[in-house]
């Protein structure tokens, strides 16, 4: 019955099967699809792609170690909403463009006002009322590019469901850092953002990402560097232990240009951040980095970086530092990847994935890979997974360090090399700050 | 002040004894060296002392200052006045040596009821006590011991010492991979701290480091006890004969 269904419906999506695709129309029917004004073709675009490759399933190669059934779902459970974060906000000393989203939705009121900021800053939702943007150039076209050798379904179906974002175009410096500050309005929401970033040539910004987002929430950055253009991408999410989280960035950079983005990820029942990121000019920078802390202690923690590095010109440098710490049967998941084009000549390729497992019941999970098509290059990856180091533990006791502060002091020390990639000193040490704060409370192992 | 007493100490995970009945006493004040040769478990015993896993006592105990030192958790060992300076200083990227330096102190003040240290304070005795040392300010920002020559390991182990103030310091085998500058560095740190109310246990292999540190009392240690005590001149003695005269004697 439902085969004679795919037949008629699209006969050109012979790899999702019928089952997926009803599951990929119920899960497209829960959701209110805006129509897009300058974002209409891109949209319609990614649901054909969408329908062709339907939805992710434990067989898929970039699937094996995450379920996706909870991404999958028509509507996540509801979370109720806590009535105060245990930690302070971060960043909220600086002097900075603050743009505040509840359940996915810009807020203008409580955002800075725009006007004689020195950036181009537009909001989705208005600004999708209209057929012509600059952003349409960007719009699902860099999900596009990514979409190849890896299917990303729902990078796909962010590009067809998303509801709001940013849309923000650097020409020059960018006098202040852009804080998209996020905070939950409802217990169900699932929310799905897309931000547009557009640095041209030399420009440089710093953006950074805070707060919760929805019960379950899809979100995206299309990142296009012009040469010489410089982004730093400082994002620090802090789910709710249910938490179902989907995120993606797509970079493109291009000459002599510097791409760095570093996450830190706290809690979350199911979380999955996908970094995809090409060269397309050279002696281009990109660096990658994560901070994952999962306790299992509350609920299922599980978090997968998936990430997928291209090579596509010369002398171009890449680095994935991913570290995660793991305890209470929290489960990690690294997949990485660098890809070396024929002709990308004095690549410089470096990927460190590692795992604190703090007890016995914790996993990790990695996959590292390399694929090279040049003759000329230093490629390089690592994978560790190791328990606390006990002679430095009882140095740090023999001092009169009590246990649970030394053991704090190792996890950040484990930390260390994933946090020297948020270059800022002051937003470095405010991640660590946190990073500490959540450890302390957790200490008792 | 320290008090050893027949003290049996066998590994966790094995069968295999390494201290049979080892009694010292080190009264407040005093320096005693134990020299031995190699697996005579003079280690073990500096480990057993500050309270590192994977020993078991099996008979006998140690106290300081009339407490069990064998109930107490290293960290509250520490903070009652014991200092191990290890063999092997241990590298812990990522940890800043102030950071490492200020935690340990204000920990211990907390731990006895004293009020944390100021930055400002710290910073003052932190730089005075450095400066003995040659330590540079360069040492002090780096991580623990990370990328540290031997001997700027081993100063850093007495500058924790200079800085944390203890009773009673066990040095293990610090002397060694020290080339002499290195060694009259650390010699030099040790005699400053000398006082009447604290005491030292210097293990080493060798008589050289008694030349820079006085010992008030020598033991030799074979096969897990003390099978001589005497005075600086037992040390010369090894010196000049090695081990193999007094142990034969022993038995």
């Amino acid at each position: 019955m439902a085969e004679a269904a795919v037949q008629t419906k699209d006969v050109t999506a012979p790899a999702a099967g019928a089952r997926s695709v009803d599951a990929l129309a119920a899960r497209l029917d829960a959701l209110a699809v805006p129509k897009g004004g300058f974002t209409a073709a891109a949209r319609a675009d990614a649901l054909a792609r969408l329908q062709a490759m339907g939805l992710p399933g434990p067989r898929d190669e970039y699937w094996r170690y995450t379920d996706p059934k909870a991404f999958n779902a028509p509507v996540p459970q509801p979370i109720p909403i806590e009535e105060k974060a245990p930690d302070s906000p971060l960043f909220t000393d600086l002097d900075r463009i603050v743009l505040v989203f509840v359940d996915g939705q810009f807020i203008a009121q409580e955002s800075t006002d725009l006007a004689g900021q020195g950036l181009e800053i537009d909001i989705l939702s208005a600004a999708d009322q209209g057929a012509d943007h600059w952003a349409a150039d960007l719009y699902g076209v860099l999900e596009t590019a990514g979409q190849n050798p890896v299917k990303r379904p729902f990078a796909a179906l962010n590009t067809v469901a998303a509801t709001d974002g940013v849309l923000i175009r650097v020409t020059g410096k960018a006098e202040k850092p852009v804080h998209i500050l996020h905070r939950r309005g409802s217990a169900d929401a699932d929310v799905t953002w897309h931000h547009v970033i557009r640095l041209e040539e030399g420009a440089e910004l710093t953006l950074l990402e805070t707060g919760m987002v929805g019960a379950r929430s899809n979100g995206m950055i299309e990142a296009d560097l012009a040469a010489g253009a410089k982004l730093h991408h400082i994002a620090a999410k802090r789910a709710g232990h249910q938490k179902l989280g989907f995120s993606a960035i797509f970079a493109r950079v291009a000459t002599e240009a510097q791409f760095k983005s570093f996450t830190l990820s706290v809690n979350g029942t199911l979380m999955r951040h996908e970094g995809v990121i090409e060269f397309v000019g050279d002696d281009a920078v990109a660096h990658i980095a994560a901070a994952v802390l999962g306790d299992g202690a509350k609920g299922p923690f599980h978090h997968d970086d998936t990430v997928f590095v291209t090579h596509g010109a010369e002398r171009c440098e890449s680095r994935q530092v991913f570290k995660k710490v793991l305890k209470n049967g929290a489960k990690g998941v690294f997949q990485g990847k660098i890809l070396v084009k024929p002709g990308a000549q004095k690549t410089d390729g470096y990927q460190i994935s590692q795992a604190l497992l703090l007890d016995e019941d914790s996993q990790f999970l990695a996959k590292p890979e390399l694929e090279i098509y040049a003759d000329d290059v230093v490629c390089s990856h690592g994978s560790t997974t190791g328990a606390l180091d006990e002679t430095a533990l009882f140095y740090l006791r023999s001092r009169g360090v009590p246990r649970d502060r030394a053991i704090v002091l190792l996890v950040l020390s484990f930390l260390a090399d994933a946090l020297e990639e948020v270059e800022d000193e002051a937003l470095r040490g405010q991640i660590n700050d946190r990073l500490e704060a959540w450890l302390t409370r957790r200490a008792k192992i | 002040m320290l008090k050893i007493d027949n003290l049996h100490v066998k590994l966790e995970d094995e069968d295999k004894q390494i201290l049979k009945g080892l009694s010292l006493e080190v009264p407040a004040g005093e320096v005693h060296a134990i020299m031995g040769p190699n697996g005579s478990g003079k280690s073990t015993l500096s480990y057993v002392l500050s309270g590192r896993d994977g020993y078991e006592v099996t008979e006998g105990g140690a106290s300081l200052d009339g407490e069990d030192l064998l109930e107490m958790e290293p960290e509250e060992r520490a903070a009652a006045g014991l200092f191990l300076a290890f063999q092997y200083p241990v590298e812990i990227p990522g940890v800043g040596n102030m950071t490492f330096l200020r935690t340990a102190l204000n920990a211990q003040r907390k731990a006895r009821g004293l009020d944390e240290m100021s930055s400002g304070d710290f910073l003052k005795l932190v730089r005075e006590k450095a400066k003995a040392l040659k330590i540079d300010a360069d040492m002090l920002k780096r991580p623990v011991n990370v990328g540290f020559s031997g001997g700027e390991k081993k100063r850093n182990e007495i500058l924790q010492m200079a800085m944390l103030e203890p009773r009673m310091c066990i040095m293990d085998e610090t002397d060694s991979g020290l080339d002499v500058d290195a060694m009259r560095l650390v010699a030099d740190g040790v005699n400053a701290l000398r006082s009447p109310d604290r005491s030292f246990l210097v293990i080493t292999h060798y008589q050289r480091l008694l030349d820079h540190i006085q010992p008030d009392v020598v033991h030799i240690m074979a096969d897990g006890r003390i099978v001589r005590t005497g005075g600086p001149e037992l040390a010369l003695e090894v010196e000049k004969n090695g081990y193999g005269d007094l142990l034969a004697e022993a038995d």
